[in-house]
């Protein structure tokens, strides 16, 4: 944990600037660190910018780009984009969740795997699309989710 | 010899005819006119590389460390043609260049094997450039002359995957930043805010306020510092047309968005653009690197007396902050909220300073507008709306990709004659315009001209210009419920209308597009009260919520209930989806011959609807079942299907 701490340090000293505007890209340098925003982030955060910690983790919380549990060690991308959902996102999004058992923006208990869901990758082409720590997959159905989640836990094991 | 910056900096100002010969040579390799060895181009944004062009790159030095050959790799944007990626372009001393479609990592050395030796490959030939002084390849078509490019106008998309994103040089050498240069020179502020305004030039965002007012609204304002503001944050699902201009063309972002400033006085710039952008901030993140380094950024530039900072800010994501007060408020650290307007944020708005926000595209189109006049823009579109429109067009379209046509187009020539119209042995059903708060467009509109009055007319919108196609297997009711599930996800919560009425909407939606769980009276009831009150409820939220997520959030909802009543009809009376796409209305069946009665389904079942005696084919109770599909799911033989 002394770890993390002197790693937030080193963070807010890239900061100088006491100022509002300052709340975001703090956050998100945060996020980039860790991938995810822990408690001491936020609390650190708020006696930095002499804000209330309620208010920071308010922020935090209104947007996507900010989670709060520490990512797995294989980060799913799925995009459920306009696109993908015709192309069966949805259908692959259930078989996900029944796989890993989490939801959007959580990670499994043995820190395998994270989940995230996009509105939009932006390769509305290939349909539908899905990326596990920047490899990505696309035009997969629900077989192939399968065999790719199967894959990479082989590959941990 | 001049120094490169000296060279660059002479090139933009200078016409064609004052170059000494020297400098001529120098330019022409720059533009690639001439190359001293092979030139092999690969689109790496994000399009290209979800579809493996990554591998398709390394794949390629591969190659040519195997066979020790001198080429040059670079790195392009996307021409558009977003479902045949990864397109990969070669250019050989002297001759065209040549595009190639789905290039994957295991056609790499046949295509290259073949054009070494001068032979054109079979398969996978898109066209090739037309170049003047270039020896055309035999037997391939011009690009200019392919459906897909011939009827599209390309003004400001035109250098998109040709030109590599990385090189200022090439940037310049196609007539880049004379229009800075010539805006800082010659003219004032309010001269460039007029020439904008004569030009026609409006918001490519989706409202069509015409720039040059709003810009003029902000110079006139006093103040000591202004704020110019470049919207990247292009959060509708299927939008990804500023993304490609980002990618594959950043100086003429970064170039739109110095004459922008320039126009209102400001001398600051921020670019809000989605975090998950990455290839597109890598590539502007380099732009102003080089901006700076060359001093068409900074202070003082090229000694105008004129000072530009411009600075990336990475939004954190949120659909809401595509609305300017929202992006503001962003901007300062709140919650990315709207307010209410007046004041407009030309009068008051980052940090109370006026601030002017425009998006991508429309300052994409400033440097040739300054660089050709405002004449010649408004020769392009139609009289009220000037100039083009770039349309993400996805879904169930034979080729997806990017267009960019002028205004006054029909959506007939964009889906059918450019794109080639819906997939094989499909139909075409309708065309949904403008993501989760535009309107669904039946065929039978489809012929109308496309621009901002056109649209209002019929009661459409054009929203940021991302269609998509939907042909007879899709489901209008179902995709309507999806774009309200987002937009109910990402209402910010501020006002009733939106925030409520977006939750109902899609519980409503949600419960016409599934069999009722239970069949008592009072919960049909219920629905059906619900179904009725759709259209009043569209009707609220337009006329109260606070910005235009709310008050455009039923747009979809309003143009289905209109033109695709039968629709929803069918799925309220019959309980059936007519294009059997609405998983949880499907009818499941057990084939009698596959069923080897081992009993699974029928105690999986939650509603037990399935009945039968073991080791004999079982049997589902239409009435009692809900749709839910677990009997499919859990079946080893396969015996289960739906109708």
């Amino acid at each position: 944990m002394e770890n993390h701490a002197s790693r937030i340090e080193d963070i807010l000293r890239r900061f100088p600037q006491i100022k509002r505007n300052a709340l975001i890209p703090l956050l998100q340098a945060m996020q980039d660190e860790f991938g995810y925003i822990s408690e001491e982030a936020v609390a650190s955060i708020g006696s930095h910018l002499s804000l209330p910690t309620s208010k920071v983790y308010g922020l935090a919380t209104f947007y996507n780009q900010f989670t709060f549990s520490p990512r797995g060690m294989y980060h799913v991308v799925l995009c459920n984009g306009t696109s993908c959902h015709m192309g069966g996102a949805g259908e692959l999004l259930n078989e996900i969740t029944k796989l890993l058992e989490i939801i959007d923006g959580e990670t499994t208990r043995d820190g395998m795997f994270s989940l995230e869901v996009q509105s939009c990758i932006g390769a509305c082409g290939q349909s539908p699309v899905m990326a596990v720590n920047g490899t990505y997959y696309s035009g997969i159905g629900v077989k192939e989710v399968r065999d790719i989640i199967k894959q990479y836990r082989e590959d941990a094991e | 010899m001049q120094s490169e910056k000296e060279f660059l900096l002479r090139l933009a100002q200078l016409d064609a005819t004052e170059l000494t010969s020297e400098e001529q040579g120098r330019k022409d390799l720059l533009k690639r006119s001439t190359v001293t060895r092979a030139l092999v181009m690969v689109n790496s944004s994000t399009s290209g590389m979800v579809a493996g062009a990554g591998q398709s790159m390394e794949a390629i030095k591969q190659y040519v460390a195997d066979r020790s050959l001198d080429i040059e790799l670079a790195e392009t944007g996307s021409i558009g043609l977003s479902s045949e990626e990864p397109v990969v372009s070669v250019q050989l001393p002297g001759r065209t260049r040549i595009f190639f479609r789905r290039v994957s990592a295991d056609k790499v050395s046949s295509i290259l094997d073949d054009l070494f030796h001068q032979v054109v490959p079979g398969q996978g030939v898109i066209g090739q450039l037309r170049h003047e002084g270039q020896e055309a390849w035999a037997d391939v078509p011009f690009l200019d002359e392919i459906p897909f490019f011939a009827l599209q106008k390309r003004i400001v998309m035109g250098a998109c995957g040709i030109i590599d994103p990385f090189s200022f040089g090439e940037y310049v050498a196609n007539g880049g930043y004379s229009a800075f240069l010539k805006t800082i020179r010659s003219f004032t502020f309010n001269e460039v805010c007029e020439l904008v305004e004569e030009s026609g030039l409006r918001g490519r965002s989706g409202g069509g306020f015409p720039t040059g007012l709003k810009w003029k609204a902000a110079f006139k304002t006093p103040s000591d510092q202004k704020y110019l503001v470049c919207n990247a944050e292009e959060s509708d699902p299927g939008a990804f047309m500023d993304r490609n201009l980002m990618e594959g063309n950043p100086f003429q972002l970064l170039e739109g968005i110095s004459i922008a400033a320039y126009a209102i006085g400001s001398n600051r710039a921020y670019i809000y653009i989605r975090s998950e952008y990455r290839d597109a901030i890598r590539r502007i993140d380099n732009a102003i690197k080089e901006l700076r380094a060359i001093g068409l950024l900074g202070d003082n530039i090229l000694d105008s007396g004129y000072n530009l900072q411009i600075s990336l800010r990475k939004g954190p994501g949120a659909f809401v902050c595509g609305e300017e007060t929202a992006l503001i408020a962003s901007l300062e650290g709140r919650r990315g909220m709207p307010s209410s307007k007046p004041p407009y944020p030309s009068s008051s708005g980052y940090l109370g300073r006026p601030t002017v926000v425009n998006n991508v595209e429309t300052l994409s189109n400033l440097p040739v507008i300054v660089r050709k006049g405002p004449k010649w823009f408004r020769g392009i579109g139609s009289e009220k709306c000037p100039g083009t429109k770039i349309f993400s067009v996805s879904g169930r379209v034979a080729m997806a990709g990017l267009v960019e046509v002028p205004m006054g187009c029909t959506f007939d020539t964009i889906v059918n004659d450019i794109l080639g119209g819906a997939q094989k042995g499909r139909e075409l059903k309708a065309l949904h315009v403008g993501g989760p708060l535009g309107c669904m467009v039946p065929v039978e509109l489809m012929n109308v001209p496309v621009s901002y009055e056109n649209l209002k007319e019929k009661g459409l919108v054009m929203g940021s210009g991302g269609i998509l196609v939907m042909d007879d297997k899709t489901c209008v009711v179902n995709t309507v419920r999806y774009f309200m599930e987002y937009v109910d996800k990402q209402s910010c919560g501020k006002c009733i209308p939106c925030r409520e009425g977006t939750r109902r909407m899609a519980e409503i939606l949600g419960s016409i597009t599934r069999k009722p769980e239970d069949e008592e009276d009072h919960t049909s009831l219920e629905r059906f009260k619900g179904v009725m009150q759709l259209e009043s409820l569209a009707e609220v939220m337009k006329d109260t919520s606070l910005c235009g997520l709310g008050q455009n959030a039923p747009n979809p909802v309003m143009s289905t209930l209109k033109y695709f009543r039968n629709e929803y009809e069918e799925h309220i009376f019959k309980r059936k989806c007519p294009s059997n796409s609405c998983t949880e209305l499907r009818s499941w069946f057990i084939d009698v011959d596959m069923c080897t009665g081992c009993s699974i389904c029928a105690k999986r079942c939650p509603s037990e609807a399935i009945i039968g005696t073991a080791r004999h084919p079982y049997f589902i109770v239409q009435e009692k079942c809900i749709g839910c599909g677990i009997c499919y799911e859990v079946c080893k033989f396969s015996a289960v299907y739906y109708k």
